[in-house]
Order: C-alpha cells, then sequence, then structure tokens
C-alpha cells in the first residue's frame, strides 16, 4: 500500500533559504543544505526546492545549490522556478533534481510539457499551479434573479506573468497539463497560502477527482490537523515549509500525527 | 579505496542522484558507454531512462545489447533501476513492437488505473480510480534467502511493473492495485523496479550489500548457462 508523503519546501533566492527559519540546533539557518539533511533525518519522504531568484546569476546559484543538496540527500527532490525549456530542466536534472517543476511557462506554451514528458518521461515532470477562488460575479448573479442555489465554486490560475491573459480555469488546466505530460501536480492555494488557516480543501476534492495522476497539497497549512484533513480530501502528498521552519513541529512528530489520525505513513527507522 | 562501479551513461535518467548515492558510500562510479566496459566492468548499474522502446534504441544504437544480456545472462554483478528491470523482459505495453533484452520470459504491464473498492458490502463491486504513475514510498516484502533484498519502504516513479516472477528469479514483492516484483535477484544481478538511490537509509543499505556481496553471488551461484 502506498505512503502519503510529507514534503518539506525550501523557497531559496541566491542559494539561501528565504523564508524565514527559526528552530534551534541550525548553525547557519538559511543554509538550504544544512536544512535538507536535517528534514530527511527526521523522515521526510521528499523534498522540494522553488526557486524564487530573479536573475541569471541568482540561477547559477541555484544549479550549485542543488548540487551540494544532492550530495547529502538520499530521498527524491524536485526543484522548480524558472523552467522555461526542456534544457532548463536538464540543467535541473543534470545538477541532482530527479523531479521538474513548471508553473508560469507551461501555462504559456502547454506544449513544453508534452516535450519534457517525452524527454525525460511523465514521472519527471511536475505541474505547479496556483489557483485562486474566482470572485462570483455580481451583476450575472442579479441578472439571473435572487436564486437561493449557490454558484458553484471556480478557481483561476494565477501566473506571475501574462496578466492580460484570459483567466484559465484551474479544474481545466490540472486536466489538460496531465493530457499534455504532467505526471503530477503540485496544487497551490493562491488564497491560503501564508494564511495559517488550512489547505483549501474544496480546491483538493475537485482536482483530485478530476486527473488521475497523484496531486501535491500546498498552501495555508499551520499543523498536522491540517495536513491529515487534505489528505482525508484527496490529496496523496501535502508539502508544507513554515510549520517546519517555524520549529513548532518536527516532520517526525507529525507524521506520528497522521498515523495516529489512520494515515499509512513511511517508517524510515527500518535499514536493514 | 574500492574497486569503482561502471554506471551505463543513458543520458536522460536522474544520473546524479545515482552518482551522489555512490559517491555518499565512498565508492567511485564511473559513467560509460563502452562495450568492453558493459562486458568487463567487476560491477555495473543500468539506470532507469524514459519509455522502454526509447532506452532499448539507444541500448542498441550504442551496441551494448549483446554485451548486457551476455552478462546479466551469466548472472554477473549487475544492478538494473527501475526502468533497468523491465528492459530484462522480452515486451512492455509500453512501447508496443519493441524488443526487451529478453533475459526474463516475461513481459511488462500497465499498472492499473482503477482497482476494486475496498470496504464495500460483499456483493457489491465497485471499480474505483488508482493514481498512475505510482509515486512515493511503498512496502517491500522481501523473498526468504534473498542476498540483497530486506523489508522496508521503498520510493517509487512506474506507470508500468513486472507482474509476473520470472522463472530462476527471486523476488521481492509490493502491491499497488496489484502485486508486482519490486526486485528481482538471480546470482549477482539484483534488478528493482523502486529507486534505492532514492530510498533513505533503507535503499543506501541495500546499494552497499549489492556491491559488497554481489561478486561472491556470482561466484557460489552462477546462473544456468553461465560462462
Amino acid at each position: 500500500m502506498l505512503t502519503s508523503r510529507v514534503i518539506p519546501c525550501l523557497d531559496c533566492r541566491d542559494g539561501r533559504v528565504v523564508k524565514g527559519v527559526q528552530f534551534q540546533g541550525l548553525r547557519d539557518t538559511g543554509d538550504p543544505v544544512e536544512l535538507a539533511a536535517r528534514y530527511e533525518a527526521e523522515g521526510a519522504d521528499e523534498l522540494v526546492i522553488l526557486d524564487v531568484s530573479a536573475t541569471p546569476q541568482g540561477r547559477a546559484n541555484q544549479t550549485d545549490t542543488i548540487k551540494r543538496v544532492r550530495k547529502v540527500l538520499s530521498i527524491p527532490l524536485t526543484v522548480g522556478g524558472g523552467v522555461r525549456t526542456s534544457d532548463d530542466a536538464k540543467r535541473l536534472l543534470d545538477a541532482g533534481a530527479d523531479k521538474v517543476g513548471v508553473n508560469t511557462a507551461a501555462v504559456l506554451d502547454p506544449a513544453l510539457l508534452t516535450k519534457l514528458a517525452e524527454r525525460f518521461g511523465r514521472q519527471c515532470i511536475v505541474i505547479a499551479i496556483d489557483a485562486a477562488r474566482t470572485e462570483p460575479d455580481a451583476r450575472k448573479r442579479k441578472a439571473a434573479g435572487a436564486s437561493k442555489v449557490p454558484e458553484p465554486i471556480s478557481w483561476h490560475v494565477v501566473i506571475r506573468s501574462g496578466e492580460d491573459r484570459r483567466p484559465l480555469d484551474a479544474i481545466e488546466w490540472a486536466r489538460n497539463s496531465t493530457h499534455l505530460g504532467a505526471g503530477e501536480i503540485l496544487l497551490t492555494s493562491w488564497d491560503r497560502d501564508g494564511t495559517k488557516a488550512g489547505y483549501d480543501l474544496d480546491l483538493l476534492r475537485a482536482v483530485s477527482s478530476a486527473v488521475t495522476v497523484p496531486v501535491i497539497a500546498s498552501g495555508g497549512a499551520a499543523g498536522p490537523q491540517h495536513l491529515i484533513e487534505a489528505l482525508q480530501a484527496g490529496a496523496d502528498a501535502v508539502l508544507a515549509a513554515s510549520i517546519f521552519h517555524d520549529g513548532h513541529y518536527t516532520v517526525r512528530q507529525v507524521k506520528a500525527a497522521l498515523a495516529k489520525a489512520g494515515v499509512r505513513v513511511r517508517d524510515d527507522t527500518v535499514t536493514s | 579505496m574500492p574497486t569503482p562501479l561502471h554506471i551505463v551513461s543513458t543520458g536522460t535518467a536522474n544520473t546524479a542522484s545515482v552518482l551522489a548515492a555512490w559517491e555518499r558510500l565512498g565508492i567511485e562510479a564511473i559513467l560509460t558507454t563502452s562495450e568492453s566496459d558493459v562486458r568487463e566492468a567487476p560491477r555495473l548499474v543500468l539506470p532507469g531512462v524514459g519509455s522502454f522502446g526509447a532506452a532499448m534504441r539507444l541500448l542498441e544504437a550504442e551496441g551494448l545489447v549483446p554485451a548486457l544480456r551476455d552478462r546479466l545472462a551469466a548472472g554477473r554483478p549487475t544492478l538494473c533501476i527501475c526502468l533497468g528491470l523491465q528492459l530484462l523482459a522480452t515486451a512492455s505495453d509500453e512501447s508496443p513492437g519493441a524488443k526487451g533484452l529478453g533475459v526474463c520470459r516475461v513481459t511488462v504491464s500497465r499498472l492499473p488505473d482503477q482497482v476494486e473498492a475496498a470496504q464495500l458490502p460483499r456483493d457489491v463491486s465497485q471499480r474505483v480510480p488508482q493514481r498512475v504513475p505510482q509515486l512515493g514510498w511503498n512496502h517491500v516484502a522481501a523473498p526468504k534467502g534473498s542476498r540483497f533484498l530486506t523489508d522496508g519502504f521503498a520510493y517509487y516513479a512506474n506507470s508500468y511493473c513486472l507482474r509476473e516472477v520470472p522463472q530462476g528469479w527471486l523476488a521481492a514483492t509490493t502491491t499497488y492495485g496489484v502485486r508486482f516484483c519490486a526486485a528481482i535477484e538471480r546470482a549477482g544481478v539484483l534488478a528493482c523496479q523502486f529507486h534505492p538511490e532514492l530510498s533513505g537509509r533503507w535503499g543506501a543499505a541495500l546499494l552497499k550489500r549489492w556491491y559488497d556481496e554481489s561478486a561472491a553471488a556470482h561466484a557460489n551461484a552462477p546462473a544456468k548457462g553461465a560462462v
């Protein structure tokens, strides 16, 4: 039986972790290598590194960061941020990534997903989707009369550039991107990210029932209960950053809470 | 210094992760596409790459197929990872028409996209979707008498698998909708459907055991037809 994955996420810029890392016992709280090793030792099932650098120099540092993390890390590593071409992906894989996350570039050029899947295999390609709840259109609602039927919730895709584009429905994009070549979805709730209000469970339910590939929940986790809810809503894996960086919970504590709630998790203490 | 091992360089696999895993064990790994290395290397690793058909075309283009087939048939120390295991078969659902190495007389099939729903009354049969690819950690049940394999959790990233245990091989199993070969071994050959290089301490221990014991396994129990 496949187990549910707990995935810490490191946001890096210029080779440094930029989201506040506050727990004790690290020599250098901004060093991705030291953090990666610590999370693996605590029982993390996988690691995600998101590159938030905006400059070419930052990107070059990123390759170096991946190489250094790979040296110490014996669990899977997904790297995202700034992947525009299949050669970008190759550079990250050669540096030591096992999977590559694509976001904006795939929205602007969906054929990129097919190119990546053909070159590296779809199990290697993660589509990162940032989804925001779409406000119900008040005028349309008025025109339709005082209907008691609640409007169905919908979400649109948020990308960093190209805001003038026609809004793209997030559920439809999730489905299309997997048909095009993505083997996994990293689904971030734009509304919940950073709020500590829990994952957007409606979004998770909608996406996980629309696709046949694994879905990683992201955005809004503040504690083990949020992770449990996300897994019960259909997520195959849960990603979190600040709940681990803040030092409130270790990965091991979170996984113990999951196991207690009946979620199947990997026992990493078996070694031989 | 331990003897270096050779890794067949297939260009598109997660070679960096495989190299890093050996480096952590203090073992030098050399990338190669040379036929004589594939034939003579004391230990050889065949990592996974893209699709079945494309991988076989690549091995054929490099002229490595006969050398690989010979060393696998002879049970010489060889570690196959993920797609590397599937290439031992005769064919795969993934690439109809493409021929595998044929060392095992079995074929590769797709993991089921649907499974029987659990916890339903016995007279109700309902199929529910199952996610493919299988991505994540699943339990490996080791066979009795294995030289290399132990029970534990391994990391998988696969859409295809061997459902039938090839004759003459010992198999560890994992269940994902169906029971399939998690790994198979014979003499000095170990082929894993999972990624030992990404399977934490359990995976590292497995790599080390194969490195340490595969030569003796080959010497003490050469496969049928060994040369």
